[in-house]
């Protein structure tokens, strides 16, 4: 799969939401798009992710 | 000083099309913090024609390091205070204003009129909330966010980059106030003048950062 322009190997299929926790990510601070489209924070548990997938992962951070 | 001297001192520097392209742009900014109080106040300048600025909060005194208030808004709610700062450098815009924290059940509604929407909070979660929200629910909204500029590392790590088919990033997306660094005018302005130049750029159909 390709994260944020990277090649990434998906050794197993995972939840949304299970990617995210292992890689870092907090999923409160978080906006997904999985191929183009916008993924509902509501749906993070239950989308799977295949190998085939481009994911693009936006982790904001505090300050304005 | 009338309109007509207004309108001709921005066409004189910006030529006829930029004018008229700007000057029937309504551009939304939500939070009017160190980011959102001076994207406004450039994109006013700039001849944005009209703004809708939302923000629930009032002026403080932490707001004076980096926020374009002064000491006589203090108490004012940042709506009033800011008005009546844009309308000094822009008398003939047309601002509204609402006072209200924004959250995903009224941020589709408050924003659905606008071109092109800023996101200025300061929290995180906030600005998570913001773009997940208008993205999904606000299918013709571009949306340009500003994150990571606090402290006063160099001014080059500050880019804008387009991260989605309706996101702009500004900022260099690591440098929060989780880390405990504190925010800082100069990179808190140069974040606010990439979201400002990247909103003006789309106004003039440019989509490229």
């Amino acid at each position: 799969m390709k994260v944020n322009g990277e090649a990434l190997r998906l050794e197993h299929p995972v939840s949304l939401r299970e990617f995210l926790d292992t890689h870092g990510y907090s999923t409160g601070r978080v906006a997904v798009e999985r191929n183009g489209e916008i993924v509902p924070s509501g749906s993070y548990p239950t989308v799977m992710l295949s190998d085939a997938d481009t994911l693009e992962i936006v982790h904001f951070v505090g300050g304005g | 000083m009338t309109k007509h001297d207004y309108d001709a001192m921005l066409i004189e520097r910006h030529g006829q099309r930029v004018f008229e392209t700007l000057s029937r742009a309504y551009v939304g900014i939500a939070g009017l913090g160190g980011l959102g109080s001076n994207i406004a106040m450039m994109l006013a300048r700039s001849g944005v024609g009209h703004l809708l600025l939302v923000d629930f909060d009032k002026v403080e005194p932490s707001n004076l390091n980096r926020q374009h208030y002064i000491v006589s808004h203090l108490g004012l709610q940042k709506t009033e205070a800011l008005k009546s700062l844009i309308l000094q450098a822009n008398p003939f815009i047309h601002l509204d204003t609402i006072d209200t924290y924004i959250t995903e059940d009224n941020a589709s509604d408050i924003f659905s009129g606008c071109d092109l929407v800023c996101e200025a909070f300061d929290k995180a979660e906030n600005k998570a909330m913001l773009i997940n929200t208008l993205l999904l629910q606000n299918p013709q909204l571009t949306v340009l966010s500003g994150s990571g500029m606090a402290g006063y590392g160099s001014s080059n790590t500050i880019r804008t980059e387009k991260v989605m088919s309706r996101l702009y990033l500004c900022g260099d997306k690591t440098s929060g106030i989780e880390s405990g660094i504190s925010l800082m005018a100069p990179r808190v302005q140069i974040c606010a003048a990439h979201e400002a130049n990247m909103a003006l750029r789309l106004l003039l159909g440019i989509e490229e950062v």
